[in-house]
């Protein structure tokens, strides 16, 4: 699926889609960035992005709605030691970029010009095609997709009340300068399917759901795999229609492959960005070589993997995405960098640097975090269990990076009992403390998985596509709160 | 219709109006039966300072605009930033085109015209505030360091921001409504982190106001930050138990939310709700009324109209413990052969009643039990009302606070819990749509060691 195409004139494409069209010429770059570079100002940046999104949503078997959003603009920014001085505009015209740049530059006080390095192409990878994904489809197919799948998961189980199905493309292209030098352009295609059902039966109701994308067109999404959705959202809400309450207290819990690697993500992702190990207020601050897990543990933010929704050819700040270690066999190796905590920390980044659009700053973000397979066949986990909880698929999960408390939700829980799952539990609360909860894990699976490419992660009011992962895992003790009492 | 006007968005206004206009004029001539815009635009500035040193400013200005079409009873939609007279053609064209793709709904299309706001009365939302960024950055100064020196166990900071903006919002639809409202947001905020053995705790505390004159002294908000993070220090785990559970005013709001979301239109007519079939019927405390007041001057949910125009109205939610409505817009008002109640959008500023205790009455009619500080995750069933999160605060005894507790988890099931309100304080949090004082449950289930 990877059409490769040279980054080079990738770039050259994007400069002329991007830049040409709004009227931009290297000098005005070049005037921007020299606005900006004043004074004590380390390094500035120019971001420009051009997107267009689109959603269908069929409800009630029918689409009742076809959306369509264009979005552009420029985001400048100016860094001067831990100073940020942030301006946008959302038109692409050389006044409103100059505009821009003397408002972000107000952050120092005024001084001698500073100096722009000459641009030097970055070439990221080449995960994924650059292509504008809304026409991977015409747009009856679409139609056709989303009526076809609501009439096989009705007909799938009777219980099966309401269905809602939604398809969603973005295709974003960014372009981002900087007076360090960095030059760099992405192309970043990105689908979605989502269904959720509404089963019944007597007086219970429940809610399933499911989905997956990725960053490829819309030909991801066979029959086959948009059937496969819809037998999963209609197979966790019957399970549902059992369910009883969970029990509460802390007890042994197992953890299912793939999306529930949303454990790592809260207990450990976060905690290991760099901006808050800079200011001293993660729970993991200062702790590189220390021992955070058990040695049955290696995790990786990998932003390198083919067409997944976390992954980047180059960051945000033009830094190519990389395979990073955050933990090695349970010892903590290191954080995830963007340019200016790596360099107020003595560090280079290691391409986390990312943003929601032109108009937000960007921060250390997650890409894909994953944790790698161990050594025990995923029954030969259950089977270990006397009396426990093992939990199949999460809605989401928060953290409090200072404290290293984390929650998240379970959606498919059942219980184990002498080794064996036991009856579905309904929805409970898991909560735990980050830096010591990898210490707990006791067995990992040899099944390690990939979410389905659903993952959206929340940070200072930012969102970016994200993806997690994990094996089966064991871990002896982690609290869960449900109604059913203390066993 | 009504055009107030406003000095600093005075250029907005007409150009904005201009643009609504335009697009209303080219769906008619593309054939659209029907057809509404919703443009905007913001301005204003951020400034955030750490450890008494400026760490970011950040300016801001948006804009947009977005066009629904109606082909009949198909609907199509389009949304731009880029506000050029060719880009709005471009997203009128792009409307209409899947509007052409939509199916027939007959519950799709404007608001009855009879719903629509006659008059737009004057809510005293807009407030610009003369500051700019060196003044913002000495309140923000001024609010952390009382933070900062509030305790010597406050080490860190994430530091203290002001904001302040103004936006102006005009919406027009072919029964040929147009209105508009300039509106300002303004706000004070400051989180810092305290360190006690080992441990670090952080916590926060933020004022937001429509008018700069009603925000607290930036010192007062920096020493209840400093406050509260210094108070979470030495939290223990608790036992696993069953006990009464007070939620604070700031955390109670969240509880009156899952109402909102569980009576909205949408949700009601997925049945993704657990309170389907609730309209008249009690379904919380009968010591529980709550009334729908869109028009309180100054307040954060304030609206003249909802998003389709439709005039806001005051009304009872809850009465005595009884559902007297819903929150519908026109389409599920539609779906639900029911009338729009102007709540395409949300709420405006929900007001829940005072049973007329202090907290400190409600601590002492609790005697034994836990006060919420904070809550994390997302663990709430819409369609069955389960309800199970994370949760860190304060154990009670003999109606005092004896020590911090952390890592644990409160459960039970919505209906019961909303059943189960013992008390209302009179102690009011109006930062945002819901306006609640501190609420007392009877009992839940606390998870812990
Ligand atoms: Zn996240």
């Amino acid at each position: 699926m990877n059409a490769v195409v040279a980054p080079e004139s990738s770039l050259a494409r994007v400069r002329s889609q991007v830049l040409d069209a709004a009227g931009i010429a290297d000098h005005d770059l070049e005037r921007a960035l020299g606005a900006l570079m004043r004074g004590t100002v380390d390094n500035a940046d120019l971001y420009f992005q051009v997107s267009r999104q689109e959603s269908w949503t069929l409800e009630d078997g029918i689409v009742k709605e076809g959306a369509h959003s264009i979005e552009q603009g420029v985001g400048v920014r100016a860094m001067s030691g831990e100073k940020t001085g942030f301006a946008y505009s959302d038109e692409l015209v050389v006044p409103a970029l100059l505009q821009a740049s003397a408002a972000a530059s107000a952050i120092v006080r005024q001084g001698q010009q500073g100096r722009v390095q000459a641009w030097q192409p970055r070439s990221g990878h080449r995960l994924y095609a650059p292509i504008d994904p809304l026409p991977t489809l015409t747009d009856d197919d679409k139609v056709a997709l989303l009526q076809r799948i609501d009439s096989e998961v009705r007909a799938l189980d009777p219980r099966v009340k309401q269905v809602v199905a939604s398809l969603a493309a973005a295709h974003e292209v960014i372009l981002v300068c900087a007076s360090d030098g960095a030059m760099a352009a992405d192309v970043r295609p990105l689908v979605r399917f989502n269904i959720s059902v509404i089963v019944e039966q007597g007086d219970k109701r429940e809610q399933g759901y499911a989905g997956g994308g990725g960053r490829f067109g819309y030909e991801y999404f066979t029959p086959e795999q948009v059937l496969e959705y819809g037998r999963e959202a209609v197979r966790q809400a019957v399970v549902n229609l059992d369910a009883v309450p969970a029990p509460s207290g802390e007890m042994v819990v197992v953890l299912g492959p793939g999306w529930p690697g949303v454990l790592l993500h809260e207990a450990i992702g976060h905690g290991l960005e760099g901006d808050f190990n800079r200011k001293g207020t993660s729970a993991f601050t200062g702790r590189v070589g220390e021992r955070v897990a058990s040695d049955l543990c290696t995790v990786v933010d990998d932003g390198t993997l083919p067409n997944r929704r976390g992954s980047l050819n180059v960051d945000d700040e033009g830094t190519p995405t990389r395979n990073t270690v955050l933990i090695e066999n349970g010892i903590l190796r290191g954080y995830l960098q963007d340019k200016m905590n790596a360099r107020l920390m003595g560090t280079e980044s290691t391409g986390n640097g990312r943003r929601q659009s032109f108009a937000h700053t960007p921060m250390p973000r997650m890409t894909n975090t994953y944790m790698l397979a161990g050594p025990h066949h995923p029954d030969e986990i259950i089977a270990s269990v006397k009396k426990g909880v093992y939990a199949r698929n999460f809605g989401g999960g928060q953290v409090d990076i200072t404290s290293g408390k984390f929650v998240f939700s379970a959606t498919e829980a059942y219980r184990i009992e002498n080794g064996k799952l036991g009856a579905p539990i309904r929805d409970a609360t898991l909560v735990g403390d980050g830096p010591t909860v990898l210490n707990r894990v006791s067995m990992v699976g040899n099944d390690l998985a990939l979410d389905t490419g659903i993952g959206v992660c929340g940070k200072e009011g930012q969102s970016v596509p994200v993806g997690v992962g994990q094996p089966t895992l064991r871990i002896d003790g982690l609290t869960i709160g449900g109604t059913g009492g203390d066993e | 219709m009504s055009t107030r006007t406003a000095l600093s968005l005075e250029n907005g206004v007409v150009s904005l109006q201009e643009k609504v206009n335009d697009a209303l004029r080219l769906a008619r001539q593309l054939g659209a039966s029907q057809a509404e815009a919703n443009a905007s635009f913001g301005t204003g500035f951020s400034v955030n300072v750490r450890l008494r040193e400026v760490e970011t400013l950040r300016h801001q200005r948006d804009q947009g605009l977005g066009v629904t079409v109606w082909l009949g009873h198909r609907k199509g939609s389009a949304s731009t930033s880029d506000l050029r007279p060719e880009a709005i053609e471009e997203s009128v064209r792009k409307a209409c085109a899947l509007a052409r793709y939509g199916a027939e709904d007959p519950a799709s299309g404007l608001a009855d015209a009879d719903k629509l706001a006659k008059s737009i009365p004057e809510l005293s939302l807009y407030h610009p505030w003369a500051i700019d960024p060196a003044a913002a950055i000495e309140l923000a100064t001024t609010c952390e360091a009382a933070a900062l020196d509030f305790d010597p166990r406050v080490t860190n900071s994430e530091g203290a921001s002001v904001s302040t903006s103004e936006s102006l919002r005009v919406y027009g639809n072919s029964h040929g409504f147009l209105g508009s409202y300039p509106e300002s947001d303004h706000s004070i905020s400051c989180s810092v982190v305290a360190a006690q053995d080992g441990a670090m705790e952080t916590d926060y505390e933020y004022a937001v106001a429509r008018d700069a004159a009603d925000l607290p002294g930036p010192a007062e908000v920096g020493a209840e930050a400093g406050r509260r993070t210094v108070a979470r220090l030495g939290g223990t785990k608790l036992e696993t138990c069953n006990a009464p559970v007070l939620f604070p005013a700031r955390v109670a709001r969240g509880l009156i939310g899952h109402l909102l979301s569980a009576i909205s239109g949408g949700a009601l007519y997925r049945k993704s709700s657990f309170l389907v079939d609730t309209l008249g019927k009690p379904v919380f405390a009968s010591r529980v009324t709550i009334d729908e007041k869109p028009h309180l001057l100054k307040a954060l949910a304030s609206a003249p109209f909802d998003d389709e125009g439709v005039a806001t109205t005051e009304r009872r939610l809850v009465d005595a413990g009884v559902l007297g409505g819903y929150l519908l817009g026109s389409y599920y008002a539609r779906k639900l052969g029911m009338q729009s109640t102007g709540n395409s959008g949300g709420a405006h500023n929900l007001v829940v009643h005072s049973t007329g205790e202090t907290f400190a009455d409600l601590l002492r009619t609790m005697d034994r039990g836990l006060v919420i500080a904070d809550l994390m995750g997302s663990g709430v069933n819409p369609v069955t009302g389960d309800y199970s999160r994370g949760a860190s605060g304060f154990w009670v005894e003999n109606g005092q606070i004896q020590y911090p507790v952390t890592e644990i988890t409160i459960a039970g099931n919505l209906k019961d819990m909303f059943q189960g309100i013992l008390g209302i304080g009179s102690d009011v949090d109006r930062r945002g749509a819901v306006l609640t004082g501190s609420i007392l449950l009877e009992q839940m289930t606390i998870g812990g060691s």
